[in-house]
């Protein structure tokens, strides 16, 4: 699948995407195998309340299967308007 | 329905002026205009506006489609920019025509109480001490009960 990151998201983990390939059950699962690849993915998601996810551009949860997901992405609040 | 994603900037009057002209049987219409807000001490060199292509026109597009189920609307227009901004410059606008002014005013707070926090855009400001990213404020989250509220 691809992942995506935005805002300092994507400048904490120094990639706006890449291809990722996990058996991971939950986006809450995926999370933990990047945390566990490297100290800038740790960092990046230190902590999940200041963080939204969103499968196939659409919010989720935490606990939301990845199954069917081409996109995932992680990114901070939305400030739009 | 008119739903824009662009970096280029736009012209509020001329925008204004085609949606007006482009309804008929609609008594009121409501825009509303985010520009990019100076720090107060007169510092902000410039605003980037990042987003998430393909996300944000479908939640746009959503949000707007509520709007016209939610209320009596003829129509909907919404211009959101990205990239690099300049202070005053126009970040976006949203116009709302109905037939009575309360469902157009309604409608236009609606798209912009969801825009701020569902639509996929962050903003970074640039000043000569340092670049931040815009933190969401709580009060752009309980804006959306009152519409979930009834």
């Amino acid at each position: 699948m691809e992942v995506l990151y935005f805002a300092w998201v994507r400048e904490r983990i120094g990639l706006p995407r890449e291809t990722v390939e996990t058996s991971a059950a939950t986006v809450a699962d995926l999370v933990e195998e990047l945390r566990a690849r490297e100290e800038r993915y740790a960092a990046a998601f230190a902590d999940l309340s200041a963080l939204k996810v969103a499968i196939n551009q659409e919010l989720v949860d935490w606990s939301t299967p990845l199954e069917g997901a081409l996109e995932v992405a992680f990114f901070p609040p939305m400030t739009g308007g | 329905m008119d739903i824009r994603v662009q970096n280029a900037p736009f012209d509020l009057g001329v925008e204004t002026n085609a949606f007006t002209a482009r309804q008929s049987h609609m008594g009121a219409i409501v825009t509303f205009t985010g520009v990019v807000r100076d720090t107060p001490d007169g510092a902000l060199d410039k605003m980037v506006i990042e987003h998430y292509p393909g996300m944000t026109e479908k939640a746009l597009a959503e949000i707007a489609q509520q709007a016209m189920y939610r209320w009596s609307l003829g129509d909907v227009l919404v211009i959101h920019r990205f990239g690099d901004l300049r202070p005053n410059d126009l970040i976006m606008m949203v116009a709302t025509a109905a037939p009575h002014r309360a469902d157009a005013f309604q409608a236009a707070e609606f798209l912009m109480d969801y825009l701020k926090s569902r639509a996929p855009f962050w903003k970074k400001e640039l000043t000569a001490s340092g670049a931040d990213w815009v933190a969401a404020k709580e009060d752009d989250e309980t804006a959306l009960e009152r519409w979930t509220q009834n």
